[in-house]
Protein backbone atom coordinates (compact mmCIF):
# COMPACT_ATOMS: atom_id res chain seq x y z
CA UNK A 1 0.00 0.00 0.00
CA UNK A 2 1.17 3.22 -1.06
CA UNK A 3 1.27 6.43 1.04
CA UNK A 4 -1.66 7.87 -1.12
CA UNK A 5 -3.67 4.50 -0.25
CA UNK A 6 -3.13 5.02 2.99
CA UNK A 7 -4.09 8.39 2.86
CA UNK A 8 -7.10 7.15 1.02
CA UNK A 9 -8.45 4.51 3.52
CA UNK A 10 -7.27 6.54 7.05
CA UNK A 11 -10.03 9.17 4.85
CA UNK A 12 -12.42 6.65 4.39
CA UNK A 13 -12.62 5.22 7.84
CA UNK A 14 -12.27 8.65 9.41
CA UNK A 15 -15.63 9.64 6.83
CA UNK A 16 -16.92 6.47 8.08
CA UNK A 17 -16.82 7.00 11.92
CA UNK A 18 -18.09 10.54 11.75
CA UNK A 19 -21.39 9.34 9.88
CA UNK A 20 -21.49 6.55 12.89
CA UNK A 21 -21.30 9.17 15.34
CA UNK A 22 -23.45 11.28 13.58
CA UNK A 23 -26.27 8.69 13.07
CA UNK A 24 -25.94 7.56 16.60
CA UNK A 25 -26.55 11.15 18.28
CA UNK A 26 -29.38 11.77 15.90
CA UNK A 27 -31.63 12.68 19.00
CA UNK A 28 -29.06 15.14 20.58
CA UNK A 29 -27.91 17.22 17.17
CA UNK A 30 -31.60 16.90 15.64
CA UNK A 31 -33.41 19.69 16.22
CA UNK A 32 -37.45 18.90 17.36
CA UNK A 33 -39.42 15.37 18.02
CA UNK A 34 -40.72 15.72 14.45
CA UNK A 35 -37.35 15.24 12.58
CA UNK A 36 -36.19 12.96 15.38
CA UNK A 37 -39.34 10.74 14.20
CA UNK A 38 -38.47 10.80 10.88
CA UNK A 39 -34.98 9.79 11.31
CA UNK A 40 -36.50 6.48 13.01
CA UNK A 41 -38.68 6.93 9.63
CA UNK A 42 -35.60 6.89 7.56
CA UNK A 43 -34.42 3.85 9.37
CA UNK A 44 -37.28 1.56 9.24
CA UNK A 45 -37.37 2.35 5.18
CA UNK A 46 -33.81 1.16 4.97
CA UNK A 47 -34.87 -2.02 6.36
CA UNK A 48 -37.77 -2.35 4.16
CA UNK A 49 -35.52 -1.58 1.17
CA UNK A 50 -32.66 -4.07 2.00
CA UNK A 51 -35.48 -6.77 1.93
CA UNK A 52 -36.27 -5.28 -1.32
CA UNK A 53 -32.74 -5.04 -2.66
CA UNK A 54 -31.71 -8.54 -1.43
CA UNK A 55 -34.27 -9.78 -4.60
CA UNK A 56 -33.23 -6.93 -6.50
CA UNK A 57 -29.69 -7.01 -6.30
CA UNK A 58 -28.50 -10.32 -5.61
CA UNK A 59 -31.52 -12.82 -7.12
CA UNK A 60 -32.63 -10.06 -10.06
CA UNK A 61 -36.04 -10.26 -9.36
CA UNK A 62 -37.71 -7.18 -8.64
CA UNK A 63 -40.91 -7.38 -6.30
CA UNK A 64 -43.48 -5.03 -6.37
CA UNK A 65 -45.57 -6.81 -4.15
CA UNK A 66 -43.56 -6.42 -0.77
CA UNK A 67 -45.81 -3.65 0.34
CA UNK A 68 -48.52 -6.56 1.04
CA UNK A 69 -45.77 -8.18 3.52
CA UNK A 70 -44.71 -4.99 4.89
CA UNK A 71 -48.50 -3.80 5.65
CA UNK A 72 -49.23 -7.89 6.79
CA UNK A 73 -46.98 -7.39 9.62
CA UNK A 74 -47.95 -3.65 10.89
CA UNK A 75 -51.84 -4.94 10.62
CA UNK A 76 -51.17 -8.24 12.39
CA UNK A 77 -49.25 -6.38 15.54
CA UNK A 78 -52.30 -3.69 15.34
CA UNK A 79 -54.61 -6.00 15.57
CA UNK A 80 -53.07 -8.09 17.68
CA UNK A 81 -52.73 -5.47 20.19
CA UNK A 82 -56.29 -3.98 19.68
CA UNK A 83 -57.04 -7.81 20.60
CA UNK A 84 -55.10 -7.70 24.27
CA UNK A 85 -52.40 -9.46 23.23
CA UNK A 86 -49.02 -8.81 24.71
CA UNK A 87 -46.08 -6.78 22.66
CA UNK A 88 -43.78 -9.47 22.73
CA UNK A 89 -46.59 -12.58 21.33
CA UNK A 90 -47.98 -9.54 18.97
CA UNK A 91 -44.10 -9.19 17.31
CA UNK A 92 -43.98 -12.95 17.37
CA UNK A 93 -47.40 -13.33 15.86
CA UNK A 94 -46.64 -10.49 13.23
CA UNK A 95 -43.54 -11.92 12.16
CA UNK A 96 -44.51 -15.52 12.05
CA UNK A 97 -47.64 -14.64 10.23
CA UNK A 98 -45.60 -12.48 7.55
CA UNK A 99 -43.38 -15.13 7.33
CA UNK A 100 -46.54 -17.66 6.12
CA UNK A 101 -47.64 -14.76 3.86
CA UNK A 102 -44.18 -14.69 2.45
CA UNK A 103 -43.92 -18.53 1.68
CA UNK A 104 -47.51 -17.86 -0.19
CA UNK A 105 -45.73 -14.83 -2.49
CA UNK A 106 -42.70 -16.77 -2.55
CA UNK A 107 -44.23 -20.40 -3.73
CA UNK A 108 -46.45 -18.49 -6.08
CA UNK A 109 -44.16 -16.04 -8.00
CA UNK A 110 -41.26 -18.05 -8.25
CA UNK A 111 -42.68 -20.09 -10.77
CA UNK A 112 -41.64 -17.31 -13.26
CA UNK A 113 -39.15 -14.53 -13.43
CA UNK A 114 -39.01 -11.12 -15.18
CA UNK A 115 -42.01 -9.46 -16.05
CA UNK A 116 -44.05 -12.69 -14.88
CA UNK A 117 -42.18 -11.98 -11.65
CA UNK A 118 -43.06 -8.65 -11.39
CA UNK A 119 -46.57 -8.98 -12.47
CA UNK A 120 -47.43 -11.44 -10.13
CA UNK A 121 -45.74 -9.85 -6.98
CA UNK A 122 -47.86 -6.78 -7.82
CA UNK A 123 -50.86 -8.76 -8.35
CA UNK A 124 -50.54 -10.36 -4.81
CA UNK A 125 -49.35 -6.80 -2.74
CA UNK A 126 -52.99 -5.34 -4.78
CA UNK A 127 -54.40 -8.56 -2.92
CA UNK A 128 -53.23 -7.47 0.19
CA UNK A 129 -53.94 -3.79 -0.28
CA UNK A 130 -57.67 -4.78 -1.80
CA UNK A 131 -58.14 -6.85 1.98
CA UNK A 132 -56.90 -3.86 4.08
CA UNK A 133 -58.96 -2.24 2.44
CA UNK A 134 -61.96 -3.76 2.55
CA UNK A 135 -61.89 -6.54 5.28
CA UNK A 136 -63.41 -3.48 7.45
CA UNK A 137 -64.08 -5.82 10.09
CA UNK A 138 -60.58 -6.90 10.58
CA UNK A 139 -58.81 -3.78 9.64
CA UNK A 140 -61.04 -0.74 10.19
CA UNK A 141 -61.20 -0.60 5.98
CA UNK A 142 -60.28 3.33 5.28
CA UNK A 143 -60.52 4.00 9.04
CA UNK A 144 -57.30 2.20 9.79
CA UNK A 145 -56.28 0.84 13.41
CA UNK A 146 -54.69 2.65 15.97
CA UNK A 147 -52.01 1.19 18.06
CA UNK A 148 -52.65 1.52 21.33
CA UNK A 149 -49.11 1.93 22.59
CA UNK A 150 -45.37 1.28 22.13
CA UNK A 151 -42.99 -1.60 24.04
CA UNK A 152 -40.99 -0.98 27.07
CA UNK A 153 -38.17 -3.62 26.54
CA UNK A 154 -35.97 -3.98 29.98
CA UNK A 155 -38.09 -1.11 31.21
CA UNK A 156 -37.05 1.44 28.64
CA UNK A 157 -40.39 3.16 27.29
CA UNK A 158 -40.49 3.90 23.91
CA UNK A 159 -42.98 6.06 23.74
CA UNK A 160 -40.47 9.34 23.60
CA UNK A 161 -39.07 9.62 19.31
CA UNK A 162 -35.70 9.72 21.09
CA UNK A 163 -36.42 6.56 22.93
CA UNK A 164 -38.22 5.09 19.83
CA UNK A 165 -35.56 6.05 17.48
CA UNK A 166 -32.27 4.55 20.01
CA UNK A 167 -34.62 1.28 19.54
CA UNK A 168 -34.78 1.54 15.72
CA UNK A 169 -31.21 1.83 15.87
CA UNK A 170 -29.89 -1.17 17.20
CA UNK A 171 -32.60 -3.18 15.22
CA UNK A 172 -31.41 -1.69 11.90
CA UNK A 173 -27.68 -2.11 13.36
CA UNK A 174 -28.76 -5.98 13.83
CA UNK A 175 -30.59 -6.25 10.39
CA UNK A 176 -27.50 -4.58 8.42
CA UNK A 177 -25.02 -6.79 10.37
CA UNK A 178 -27.31 -9.86 9.09
CA UNK A 179 -27.88 -8.97 5.91
CA UNK A 180 -23.87 -8.01 5.37
CA UNK A 181 -23.44 -11.56 6.64
CA UNK A 182 -26.00 -13.20 4.30
CA UNK A 183 -24.92 -11.60 0.97
CA UNK A 184 -21.15 -12.10 1.74
CA UNK A 185 -22.05 -15.97 2.68
CA UNK A 186 -21.47 -18.83 0.66
CA UNK A 187 -25.12 -19.02 0.24
CA UNK A 188 -25.00 -15.31 -0.58
CA UNK A 189 -22.86 -16.30 -3.53
CA UNK A 190 -24.71 -18.94 -4.43
CA UNK A 191 -28.41 -16.79 -4.73
CA UNK A 192 -25.71 -14.10 -7.14
CA UNK A 193 -25.14 -17.06 -9.23
CA UNK A 194 -29.07 -17.52 -9.26
CA UNK A 195 -29.08 -14.35 -10.67
CA UNK A 196 -26.71 -13.97 -12.95
CA UNK A 197 -26.42 -17.83 -14.92
CA UNK A 198 -29.56 -19.49 -13.41
CA UNK A 199 -29.18 -22.45 -16.34
CA UNK A 200 -25.27 -22.61 -15.59
CA UNK A 201 -26.12 -22.83 -11.90
CA UNK A 202 -28.76 -25.80 -12.29
CA UNK A 203 -25.79 -27.80 -13.87
CA UNK A 204 -23.72 -26.94 -11.31
CA UNK A 205 -25.50 -28.84 -8.68
CA UNK A 206 -27.39 -25.92 -7.20
CA UNK A 207 -31.11 -25.79 -6.27
CA UNK A 208 -32.09 -22.77 -8.41
CA UNK A 209 -35.60 -22.61 -7.29
CA UNK A 210 -34.87 -23.09 -3.47
CA UNK A 211 -32.21 -20.76 -3.47
CA UNK A 212 -34.39 -17.99 -4.59
CA UNK A 213 -37.18 -19.14 -2.29
CA UNK A 214 -34.75 -18.89 0.75
CA UNK A 215 -33.81 -15.84 -0.12
CA UNK A 216 -37.25 -14.50 -0.72
CA UNK A 217 -38.16 -15.98 2.90
CA UNK A 218 -35.17 -13.40 4.51
CA UNK A 219 -36.51 -10.57 2.35
CA UNK A 220 -40.21 -11.43 3.98
CA UNK A 221 -38.51 -10.93 7.76
CA UNK A 222 -36.56 -8.09 7.14
CA UNK A 223 -40.02 -6.69 5.72
CA UNK A 224 -41.99 -8.00 8.86
CA UNK A 225 -39.10 -6.30 10.73
CA UNK A 226 -40.02 -2.88 9.32
CA UNK A 227 -43.31 -3.46 8.98
CA UNK A 228 -43.37 -3.96 13.09
CA UNK A 229 -40.37 -0.92 13.47
CA UNK A 230 -42.94 1.25 11.25
CA UNK A 231 -46.69 0.46 13.36
CA UNK A 232 -44.98 1.44 16.49
CA UNK A 233 -43.90 4.42 14.91
CA UNK A 234 -47.17 5.65 13.47
CA UNK A 235 -49.20 4.40 16.11
CA UNK A 236 -51.54 3.68 13.32
CA UNK A 237 -51.62 1.46 10.05
CA UNK A 238 -54.12 1.94 7.28
CA UNK A 239 -54.43 0.80 3.42
CA UNK A 240 -52.58 3.51 1.68
CA UNK A 241 -49.65 0.97 4.00
CA UNK A 242 -50.43 -1.67 1.57
CA UNK A 243 -50.70 0.30 -1.84
CA UNK A 244 -49.11 -0.10 -5.22
CA UNK A 245 -46.98 2.98 -3.91
CA UNK A 246 -45.68 1.60 -1.21
CA UNK A 247 -44.26 -1.37 -2.93
CA UNK A 248 -42.87 0.67 -5.60
CA UNK A 249 -40.73 3.25 -3.26
CA UNK A 250 -38.11 0.51 -2.06
CA UNK A 251 -37.60 -0.18 -5.40
CA UNK A 252 -37.08 3.20 -6.45
CA UNK A 253 -34.84 3.58 -3.41
CA UNK A 254 -32.66 0.80 -3.93
CA UNK A 255 -32.11 2.11 -7.38
CA UNK A 256 -31.34 5.22 -7.14
CA UNK A 257 -29.15 4.29 -4.16
CA UNK A 258 -27.54 1.43 -5.78
CA UNK A 259 -29.00 -2.06 -6.17
CA UNK A 260 -26.39 -4.79 -5.20
CA UNK A 261 -24.79 -2.60 -2.80
CA UNK A 262 -25.09 -2.93 1.53
CA UNK A 263 -25.16 0.72 1.43
CA UNK A 264 -26.90 1.98 -1.83
CA UNK A 265 -30.33 1.11 -0.26
CA UNK A 266 -29.83 2.96 2.60
CA UNK A 267 -28.95 5.37 1.05
CA UNK A 268 -32.11 5.61 -1.10
CA UNK A 269 -33.92 5.38 1.70
CA UNK A 270 -32.38 8.54 3.40
CA UNK A 271 -33.12 10.84 0.33
CA UNK A 272 -36.26 9.84 -0.79
CA UNK A 273 -37.70 9.97 3.00
CA UNK A 274 -36.00 13.77 3.53
CA UNK A 275 -37.12 15.08 -0.13
CA UNK A 276 -40.81 13.15 1.38
CA UNK A 277 -40.99 14.52 5.11
CA UNK A 278 -38.31 17.59 4.75
CA UNK A 279 -38.10 19.02 1.42
CA UNK A 280 -41.79 18.95 0.93
CA UNK A 281 -42.31 21.54 3.74
CA UNK A 282 -40.67 23.99 1.98
CA UNK A 283 -41.43 22.89 -1.87
CA UNK A 284 -44.79 22.26 -2.81
CA UNK A 285 -44.61 20.20 -6.08
CA UNK A 286 -41.56 17.82 -4.45
CA UNK A 287 -42.83 15.02 -6.03
CA UNK A 288 -41.72 16.60 -9.03
CA UNK A 289 -38.54 17.15 -7.00
CA UNK A 290 -37.63 13.84 -6.39
CA UNK A 291 -38.94 12.74 -9.86
CA UNK A 292 -36.35 14.93 -11.62
CA UNK A 293 -33.75 13.24 -8.69
CA UNK A 294 -34.27 10.37 -10.34
CA UNK A 295 -34.05 11.32 -13.56
CA UNK A 296 -30.83 12.90 -12.62
CA UNK A 297 -29.49 9.92 -11.03
CA UNK A 298 -30.18 7.16 -13.90
CA UNK A 299 -28.60 9.58 -16.09
CA UNK A 300 -25.37 10.51 -14.31
CA UNK A 301 -25.35 7.77 -11.76
CA UNK A 302 -26.97 4.83 -13.76
CA UNK A 303 -25.62 2.21 -10.80
CA UNK A 304 -27.34 4.39 -8.31
CA UNK A 305 -25.84 6.78 -5.82
CA UNK A 306 -23.27 4.52 -3.98
CA UNK A 307 -21.50 2.37 -6.74
CA UNK A 308 -21.83 5.93 -8.80
CA UNK A 309 -19.64 7.87 -6.59
CA UNK A 310 -17.35 5.16 -6.00
CA UNK A 311 -16.59 4.95 -9.53
CA UNK A 312 -16.00 8.67 -9.20
CA UNK A 313 -13.55 8.39 -6.59
CA UNK A 314 -11.76 5.76 -8.45
CA UNK A 315 -11.43 8.11 -11.58
CA UNK A 316 -10.14 10.94 -9.44
CA UNK A 317 -7.94 8.50 -7.65
CA UNK A 318 -6.63 7.37 -10.62
CA UNK A 319 -6.03 10.91 -12.38
CA UNK A 320 -4.43 12.14 -9.31
CA UNK A 321 -2.10 9.12 -9.34
CA UNK A 322 -0.62 9.50 -13.03
CA UNK A 323 -0.24 13.35 -12.52
CA UNK A 324 3.66 14.33 -12.45
CA UNK A 325 4.67 15.04 -9.35
CA UNK A 326 5.94 18.86 -8.77
CA UNK B 1 -22.03 -51.46 -17.08
CA UNK B 2 -21.87 -49.05 -19.30
CA UNK B 3 -20.86 -45.68 -17.86
CA UNK B 4 -23.61 -43.67 -20.25
CA UNK B 5 -26.53 -45.42 -21.40
CA UNK B 6 -29.52 -43.93 -23.74
CA UNK B 7 -32.05 -45.67 -25.03
CA UNK B 8 -34.65 -44.44 -27.39
CA UNK B 9 -34.31 -41.35 -25.98
CA UNK B 10 -37.46 -38.82 -28.24
CA UNK B 11 -37.59 -35.29 -28.41
CA UNK B 12 -40.06 -32.83 -29.82
CA UNK B 13 -40.50 -29.38 -30.39
CA UNK B 14 -43.97 -29.10 -31.76
CA UNK B 15 -44.52 -30.68 -34.64
CA UNK B 16 -40.99 -31.24 -35.00
CA UNK B 17 -39.06 -34.07 -34.06
CA UNK B 18 -35.85 -33.12 -33.07
CA UNK B 19 -34.70 -36.84 -31.47
CA UNK B 20 -36.05 -39.84 -32.13
CA UNK B 21 -35.10 -43.11 -31.29
CA UNK B 22 -31.68 -42.38 -29.89
CA UNK B 23 -29.53 -45.21 -28.73
CA UNK B 24 -26.10 -45.16 -27.40
CA UNK B 25 -23.99 -46.99 -25.31
CA UNK B 26 -20.93 -45.17 -23.77
CA UNK B 27 -18.10 -47.40 -21.92
CA UNK B 28 -16.05 -46.15 -18.80
CA UNK B 29 -13.44 -44.43 -19.94
CA UNK B 30 -14.18 -44.13 -23.64
CA UNK B 31 -13.80 -41.00 -25.61
CA UNK B 32 -17.08 -40.42 -27.69
CA UNK B 33 -17.30 -38.09 -30.44
CA UNK B 34 -20.75 -36.88 -31.82
CA UNK B 35 -20.51 -35.23 -35.01
CA UNK B 36 -23.13 -33.88 -37.19
CA UNK B 37 -24.39 -31.15 -39.51
CA UNK B 38 -25.74 -28.39 -38.09
CA UNK B 39 -29.67 -28.58 -36.87
CA UNK B 40 -29.18 -32.87 -36.14
CA UNK B 41 -30.20 -32.66 -32.64
CA UNK B 42 -26.55 -33.12 -30.67
CA UNK B 43 -26.96 -29.72 -28.85
CA UNK B 44 -30.39 -30.98 -27.91
CA UNK B 45 -29.21 -34.72 -27.30
CA UNK B 46 -26.56 -32.99 -24.92
CA UNK B 47 -29.43 -30.96 -23.53
CA UNK B 48 -31.49 -33.97 -22.77
CA UNK B 49 -28.62 -36.29 -21.15
CA UNK B 50 -27.74 -33.21 -19.04
CA UNK B 51 -31.49 -32.62 -17.72
CA UNK B 52 -31.61 -29.36 -19.50
CA UNK B 53 -34.41 -30.83 -21.39
CA UNK B 54 -37.20 -33.58 -20.74
CA UNK B 55 -37.11 -36.37 -23.14
CA UNK B 56 -40.68 -36.96 -24.54
CA UNK B 57 -40.04 -40.90 -24.34
CA UNK B 58 -36.58 -43.13 -23.85
CA UNK B 59 -34.03 -43.54 -21.08
CA UNK B 60 -31.12 -42.46 -19.80
CA UNK B 61 -28.75 -44.31 -17.21
CA UNK B 62 -25.75 -43.31 -15.29
CA UNK B 63 -23.39 -46.07 -14.46
CA UNK B 64 -26.64 -48.20 -14.30
CA UNK B 65 -28.75 -45.47 -12.40
CA UNK B 66 -31.65 -44.38 -14.13
CA UNK B 67 -31.59 -40.21 -14.49
CA UNK B 68 -34.15 -39.55 -17.18
CA UNK B 69 -36.60 -38.04 -14.30
CA UNK B 70 -34.08 -36.55 -12.50
CA UNK B 71 -33.19 -32.66 -12.01
CA UNK B 72 -29.87 -31.21 -13.91
CA UNK B 73 -28.76 -30.41 -10.12
CA UNK B 74 -29.38 -34.39 -9.49
CA UNK B 75 -26.97 -35.16 -12.28
CA UNK B 76 -24.54 -33.11 -11.01
CA UNK B 77 -24.50 -34.60 -7.74
CA UNK B 78 -24.34 -38.25 -9.47
CA UNK B 79 -21.13 -37.17 -11.28
CA UNK B 80 -22.70 -35.27 -14.95
CA UNK B 81 -20.97 -32.70 -16.02
CA UNK B 82 -21.21 -30.15 -18.83
CA UNK B 83 -19.70 -27.29 -20.78
CA UNK B 84 -22.11 -25.36 -23.34
CA UNK B 85 -21.55 -24.36 -27.05
CA UNK B 86 -22.02 -20.73 -25.82
CA UNK B 87 -19.62 -20.29 -23.03
CA UNK B 88 -21.87 -19.98 -19.58
CA UNK B 89 -19.76 -18.32 -17.01
CA UNK B 90 -20.07 -15.63 -14.72
CA UNK B 91 -18.34 -12.33 -16.12
CA UNK B 92 -18.44 -10.41 -13.08
CA UNK B 93 -16.89 -12.51 -11.19
CA UNK B 94 -12.84 -13.77 -11.06
CA UNK B 95 -11.38 -17.04 -12.76
CA UNK B 96 -11.22 -18.15 -9.09
CA UNK B 97 -14.48 -17.06 -7.47
CA UNK B 98 -15.75 -18.94 -11.41
CA UNK B 99 -14.25 -22.16 -10.21
CA UNK B 100 -14.91 -21.97 -6.40
CA UNK B 101 -18.63 -21.77 -7.33
CA UNK B 102 -18.47 -24.95 -9.71
CA UNK B 103 -17.12 -27.02 -6.07
CA UNK B 104 -19.60 -25.16 -4.16
CA UNK B 105 -22.20 -26.01 -6.14
CA UNK B 106 -21.56 -29.45 -5.45
CA UNK B 107 -20.38 -29.18 -1.36
CA UNK B 108 -23.32 -28.96 1.39
CA UNK B 109 -21.33 -25.54 2.57
CA UNK B 110 -23.65 -23.94 -0.34
CA UNK B 111 -26.94 -23.70 1.77
CA UNK B 112 -24.94 -21.72 4.39
CA UNK B 113 -25.58 -18.38 5.14
CA UNK B 114 -23.10 -18.08 8.01
CA UNK B 115 -19.45 -19.14 6.67
CA UNK B 116 -17.73 -16.46 4.40
CA UNK B 117 -16.89 -17.74 1.30
CA UNK B 118 -13.83 -16.25 0.98
CA UNK B 119 -12.73 -17.81 4.00
CA UNK B 120 -12.99 -21.36 2.64
CA UNK B 121 -9.56 -22.15 2.19
CA UNK B 122 -10.22 -25.70 1.16
CA UNK B 123 -12.59 -24.63 -1.70
CA UNK B 124 -9.89 -22.10 -2.98
CA UNK B 125 -7.02 -24.20 -3.05
CA UNK B 126 -9.10 -27.03 -5.06
CA UNK B 127 -10.32 -24.06 -7.31
CA UNK B 128 -6.18 -23.02 -7.95
CA UNK B 129 -5.70 -26.21 -8.57
CA UNK B 130 -8.07 -26.96 -10.58
CA UNK B 131 -7.01 -23.84 -12.77
CA UNK B 132 -3.51 -24.42 -12.31
CA UNK B 133 -4.43 -27.68 -14.14
CA UNK B 134 -5.95 -26.10 -17.49
CA UNK B 135 -3.19 -23.58 -17.11
CA UNK B 136 -4.43 -20.47 -16.01
CA UNK B 137 -3.39 -20.89 -12.34
CA UNK B 138 -1.30 -17.45 -12.94
CA UNK B 139 -4.53 -15.48 -13.51
CA UNK B 140 -6.76 -17.07 -10.74
CA UNK B 141 -7.77 -13.31 -9.67
CA UNK B 142 -7.86 -11.24 -12.98
CA UNK B 143 -11.67 -11.00 -13.81
CA UNK B 144 -13.19 -13.05 -16.49
CA UNK B 145 -14.27 -9.95 -18.47
CA UNK B 146 -10.22 -9.66 -19.15
CA UNK B 147 -9.66 -12.34 -20.64
CA UNK B 148 -9.96 -13.88 -24.11
CA UNK B 149 -12.33 -16.34 -25.36
CA UNK B 150 -9.42 -19.13 -25.47
CA UNK B 151 -9.16 -18.51 -21.52
CA UNK B 152 -12.78 -18.69 -21.26
CA UNK B 153 -12.77 -22.05 -22.42
CA UNK B 154 -10.43 -23.25 -20.52
CA UNK B 155 -12.21 -21.92 -17.49
CA UNK B 156 -15.20 -23.82 -18.85
CA UNK B 157 -13.33 -27.40 -18.37
CA UNK B 158 -11.56 -26.37 -15.05
CA UNK B 159 -14.97 -25.98 -13.92
CA UNK B 160 -15.98 -29.08 -14.96
CA UNK B 161 -13.00 -30.68 -13.84
CA UNK B 162 -12.95 -29.50 -10.60
CA UNK B 163 -16.14 -31.35 -9.96
CA UNK B 164 -14.40 -34.65 -10.33
CA UNK B 165 -16.92 -35.91 -12.95
CA UNK B 166 -18.08 -39.59 -13.69
CA UNK B 167 -18.99 -37.98 -17.22
CA UNK B 168 -18.08 -35.02 -19.20
CA UNK B 169 -19.86 -33.51 -21.65
CA UNK B 170 -18.07 -31.15 -24.22
CA UNK B 171 -20.41 -29.56 -26.69
CA UNK B 172 -18.09 -27.96 -28.90
CA UNK B 173 -14.98 -27.24 -27.30
CA UNK B 174 -12.73 -26.29 -30.10
CA UNK B 175 -15.43 -23.26 -31.10
CA UNK B 176 -13.98 -20.51 -31.67
CA UNK B 177 -10.47 -21.02 -30.68
CA UNK B 178 -7.25 -19.87 -33.10
CA UNK B 179 -5.36 -22.52 -34.03
CA UNK B 180 -2.77 -22.32 -31.11
CA UNK B 181 -5.38 -22.40 -28.87
CA UNK B 182 -7.03 -25.62 -30.33
CA UNK B 183 -3.40 -27.08 -29.45
CA UNK B 184 -3.57 -25.90 -26.11
CA UNK B 185 -6.81 -27.48 -25.32
CA UNK B 186 -6.29 -30.37 -27.17
CA UNK B 187 -3.65 -31.07 -25.05
CA UNK B 188 -5.92 -30.49 -22.22
CA UNK B 189 -8.05 -33.08 -22.89
CA UNK B 190 -5.70 -35.24 -23.42
CA UNK B 191 -4.20 -35.32 -20.18
CA UNK B 192 -7.74 -36.25 -18.69
CA UNK B 193 -7.21 -39.23 -16.77
CA UNK B 194 -9.12 -42.20 -18.48
CA UNK B 195 -11.72 -42.44 -15.02
CA UNK B 196 -13.64 -39.72 -16.84
CA UNK B 197 -15.34 -40.96 -19.47
CA UNK B 198 -15.86 -37.68 -22.23
CA UNK B 199 -18.40 -36.84 -24.40
CA UNK B 200 -17.50 -34.62 -27.41
CA UNK B 201 -19.45 -32.48 -30.19
CA UNK B 202 -16.76 -31.09 -32.34
CA UNK B 203 -17.00 -30.06 -35.83
CA UNK B 204 -12.99 -29.42 -36.37
CA UNK B 205 -12.27 -32.83 -37.41
CA UNK B 206 -8.99 -32.18 -37.54
CA UNK B 207 -9.14 -32.21 -33.89
CA UNK B 208 -11.31 -34.09 -32.85
CA UNK B 209 -11.35 -37.22 -34.79
CA UNK B 210 -8.18 -38.15 -33.18
CA UNK B 211 -9.03 -37.81 -29.68
CA UNK B 212 -12.31 -40.36 -30.03
CA UNK B 213 -12.38 -43.82 -29.32
CA UNK B 214 -15.49 -44.15 -31.17
CA UNK B 215 -17.57 -41.84 -32.93
CA UNK B 216 -21.86 -41.28 -33.37
CA UNK B 217 -22.88 -39.79 -36.67
CA UNK B 218 -26.20 -37.46 -36.19
CA UNK B 219 -28.09 -36.92 -38.76
CA UNK B 220 -32.00 -35.73 -38.36
CA UNK B 221 -31.79 -36.55 -34.77
CA UNK B 222 -31.00 -39.72 -35.15
CA UNK B 223 -27.77 -41.66 -35.01
CA UNK B 224 -26.92 -42.73 -38.95
CA UNK B 225 -23.64 -44.11 -38.61
CA UNK B 226 -21.55 -45.37 -35.46
CA UNK B 227 -18.32 -47.05 -35.04
CA UNK B 228 -14.53 -47.17 -34.39
CA UNK B 229 -12.52 -43.78 -36.89
CA UNK B 230 -11.58 -46.30 -39.83
CA UNK B 231 -15.02 -47.78 -39.61
CA UNK B 232 -17.22 -43.82 -39.52
CA UNK B 233 -14.88 -42.78 -42.67
CA UNK B 234 -15.29 -45.92 -44.76
CA UNK B 235 -18.88 -45.58 -44.51
CA UNK B 236 -20.32 -44.35 -47.70
CA UNK B 237 -23.12 -42.78 -45.20
CA UNK B 238 -20.83 -40.27 -43.82
CA UNK B 239 -20.30 -39.38 -46.96
CA UNK B 240 -23.77 -38.87 -48.19
CA UNK B 241 -24.55 -36.73 -44.62
CA UNK B 242 -21.79 -34.19 -45.25
CA UNK B 243 -21.51 -33.90 -48.69
CA UNK B 244 -24.81 -35.07 -50.20
CA UNK B 245 -25.51 -38.06 -52.74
Amino acid sequence: MNARQGAFQGAFRGTFAVALLLVASVPLWVPGSYYISVASEVLIYAIFTLSVDLLIGYAGLVSLGHGGLFSLAAYTVAVCLGAGFGHFSAILLAIAITLAGTAVFAALSLRTTGVGFIMITLALGQIMWGLAYRWVGLTGGDNGISVASRPAPFGVTLATPAHFYDATLIVFALCLFAYWMFVNSAFGASLKGTRDQPRRMSALGYDVWLIRFCAFMFSGFLAAVAGILFAYRAEFISPPTAALTASAEPVLMAISGGSGTILGPVVGALLVEIVKNVASAYISRWNMMLGAIFVLIVMFMPEGLVPGTARLVRRLRARRSKAPAT
Amino acid sequence: MTALAVRDLQKSFGGLRVTQQIHLEIAPGERRLIIGPNGAGKTTLFNLIAGDLRPDGGSIALFGQPITRLPARARAHLGLARTYQIITLFPKDTLLRNVTLSLLGLSRLRWNPLARLDRQAHLIAQAESALARVGLGAMAHRSLAETSYGERRRVEIAMALAQNPRVLLLDEPFAGLSIDERGEVKALLAAIPRDITIVMIEHDMDVALDFADRISVMHFGAIAVEGTRAEVVADPRTKEIYLGE
